[in-house]
């Protein structure tokens, strides 16, 4: 009866475990993503379909997609462990929690933030976004699609113990969203008209160093207050 | 410097110690408002480019300043509630909480209508107004927070960590806001700092310190009913509650 | 597991628990050594899940401190989790995985790096049926999927919550049985439970009565 798990051992496990189920559950991965397509083709029903506005605005249209896309499908993302005591297992456990938390983040980034900026480009075609764009599009979705999660696990670790979260969590968490908003569209608005955006990028990813950093241990400590 | 601070953590120690000093704020505040509030609107010049208008900032300013000092004091206190496990420091964080959100209320009220004569529109994505805006928003998220939870022990915690990772986030929203602000030209700024006459000056600072005091002795006043609501239970809160009924 | 055993294992310092504005308890207070089978009894509402919870440091109490080797347990979480197995009323068992796959998981996230799954499974009568979904098992399968864990573990605490709900005779006794050699290795077991326990004599039970409090 040897514990001999290290702290990478034991990240992979849960990394896995969530993977797992996430393949079981395929429902989860695709409806974010629906959402995301969704949002995006409804502006030009809205605002017509003149190229000139709408490559003016896809920047701004696809990241708030994006942003908003990672929230709904954040909610999610302890809920079914609060459901049938997993968390509290996670709480219990000898292994440091912001670990098993960031593993459980990791997880479900690669199931919602990265098929996100898989499909982008094809969204951008759509808003006739401009062409030298399209690398900074990439990269900042790269870069703060995982605060995103980051920042919303915070939102979602302080509602999962409450029966009407959803809309709530969109008031907790979005005003956090803003910084990674404005950079990101920031830079890809730079890249549009051909300018460096190397410094938006650099901020971003300080941030996101930030976030990977910081909101581990706020996501530990909500979720100690939600399970209480 | 915690081991003093531990017998006034106790509710009805906390509870006495307010009650003692809110009098003494509320006086403070009413006198220093009544004193700079005056002095501004009647006795202060009026400004050569602005004309009487102007004389909004003496509201303006004080509630856009301390609003985020408001918040600064909230996560303070959640801050010693969340590391020392004090619940009267959460509680204290969750008192201060509505009324930050007024008063961003108030600074974002004047700043628009400010706005109206100087801009001829009643709201500008000015970088100041969208920051305060924001601030806004996460008093809101606060309070929400703490509504939504039965138990209101842990609400407070929960509000208090929601306060606490808002307070690392408003530097970089403010900086992002200010970003934002330059990169699209075409909106208006607000006048830059010119230097102010003294006549000007002292009473907006009295203004500002009076704000300050009133927003102290308004966090005491829903403390104190913070503290009698949660301790609701107590044999004390009970004979407190009988002595009121006597008199 | 060379600690001085001079210590009490886990001792309740003047805990008081309040809930939705109403005390469940105030002031309680007791030791636990190793060796001890308690059982926590109270009628329903009295505050045994949240005293466990307390116990566990899943939950905060209103005031005082629970002790693990005269040491609050929230300064040396890492040591007192080490030395833990709490199973709550939900089994932590996720449906979407199976009955080995689970134990798998949960003993990993515990610590334990080297064991056979399937070899446990079987210690709870679960053996043909590691493969199938926790979803499609019985509830006393599922519980008994999460009970597994207390046939592969070095924890000296274990705090369970009913854990005979839906458990039959045979699998009750197989536990008790367990619990009194555990305790006769060093261990101590709280307990909650609405069944009467056969095997595990009176003298050897400890009981803790929470009564229902009005106020």
């Amino acid at each position: 009866m040897k514990r001999g798990i290290s702290f990478t051992q034991a990240f992979f496990t849960l990394l896995m475990r969530d993977l797992k189920i996430a393949v079981r559950h395929r429902g989860d991965i695709f409806n974010p993503l629906l959402f995301f397509i969704i949002v995006v083709t409804l502006f030009p029903l809205g605002i017509g379909s003149e190229a000139k506005i709408l490559s003016r605005i896809a920047p701004g249209v696809i990241w708030v997609a994006a942003l908003l896309a990672s929230m709904l499908s954040l909610e999610r993302l302890f809920k079914a462990d609060f459901n049938d005591g997993s968390l509290e297992q996670m709480l219990l456990s000898p292994q440091p929690l912001q670990l098993l938390v960031l593993a459980k983040v990791l997880a479900h980034w690669l199931l919602t933030g990265l098929p996100l900026i898989i499909i982008a480009p094809l969204l951008a075609v759509l808003l006739h976004m401009e062409e030298s764009a399209y690398p900074a599009l990439i990269e900042t979705l790269l870069l703060g699609t995982p605060i995103l999660s980051l920042l919303g696990a915070i939102g979602v670790a302080l509602t999962v113990g409450l029966r009407k979260g959803g809309v709530l969590l969109s008031l907790l968490i979005l005003p956090l969203y803003i910084p990674v908003l404005i950079f990101a569209t920031g830079a890809i608005e730079f890249a549009a008209s051909s300018q460096p955006y190397d410094g938006q990028l650099a901020i971003i990813a300080a941030l996101l160093v930030g976030s990977l950093v910081l909101a581990p241990f706020a996501i530990g400590a909500s979720l100690r207050v939600s399970t209480n | 410097m915690w081991k003093w601070l531990h017998p006034y953590a106790e509710p009805q120690r906390a509870y006495r110690l307010a009650g003692k000093f809110i009098p003494w704020l509320s006086i403070l505040a009413i006198l220093m408002l009544l004193t700079g509030t005056t002095w501004g609107m009647v006795f202060s010049p009026t400004d050569y480019q602005q004309g009487d208008s102007y004389r909004i900032i003496f509201v303006h300013v004080p509630a856009a300043s301390m609003s985020m000092s408001a918040y600064i004091g909230m996560a303070i206190a959640a801050f010693i509630g969340l590391v020392w496990q004090i619940k009267l420091a959460d509680w204290m964080a969750a008192s201060i909480a509505p009324i930050g959100a007024v008063i961003t209320f108030i600074a974002l009220v004047t700043g628009s209508t400010w706005g109206k004569p100087m801009w001829g529109t009643w709201w500008v994505w000015d970088a100041r107004l969208t920051s305060e805006l924001v601030l806004l928003f996460l008093y809101l998220g606060v309070i929400s927070l703490y509504a939504s939870f039965e138990d209101k022990v842990l609400a407070a915690r929960a509000a208090g960590i929601l306060s606490i990772v808002g307070v690392i986030n408003i530097p970089i929203i403010k900086y992002s806001v200010d970003w934002w602000n330059s990169l699209h030209q075409g909106s208006i700024k607000m006048t830059g700092k010119t230097a102010m006459p003294p006549d000007m000056l002292v009473p907006l600072v009295i203004n500002i310190l009076g704000f300050g005091v009133m927003i102290g002795a308004l966090s005491l006043i829903r403390f104190r009913s913070e503290i009698l609501a949660r301790n609701g239970m107590r044999p004390w809160v009970r004979e407190l509650a009988l002595a009121e009924g006597a008199k | 597991m060379t600690k001085q055993d001079s210590k009490a294992l886990l001792s309740a310092n003047s805990l008081t628990c309040i809930r939705e504005e109403r005390i469940l308890f105030d002031e309680l207070s007791f030791t636990i050594n190793s060796g001890d089978i308690v059982q926590i009894e109270g009628p329903n509402g009295a505050g045994k899940t949240s005293l466990l919870r307390i116990l566990a440091g899943l939950s905060r109490p209103y005031a005082g401190e629970v002790m693990y080797l005269d040491e609050s347990i929230t300064r040396c979480r890492d040591e007192y989790n080490e030395d833990l197995l709490y199973l709550g009323h939900l089994a932590g068992v996720k449906s979407e995985l199976t009955a080995e796959e689970n134990l798998y998981f949960n003993l990993r996230v515990s610590g334990y790096d080297q064991f056979d799954a399937r070899d446990i499974l079987s210690n709870v009568n679960l053996t043909g049926f590691e493969d199938a979904l926790a979803g499609h098992l019985s509830a006393g399968q599922h519980r008994r999927t999460a009970l597994a864990r207390l046939w592969h573990t070095n924890s000296r605490i274990w705090i369970l919550d009913e854990p005979f709900t839906a458990i039959d005779k045979r699998g009750v006794a197989e536990l008790e049985q367990l619990f009194l050699q555990h305790a006769d290795n060093g261990g101590c077991v709280i307990v909650t439970t609405h069944q009467d326990m056969g095997i595990i004599s009176e003298e050897r039970l400890r009981k803790i009565r929470l009564e229902y409090r009005f106020v």
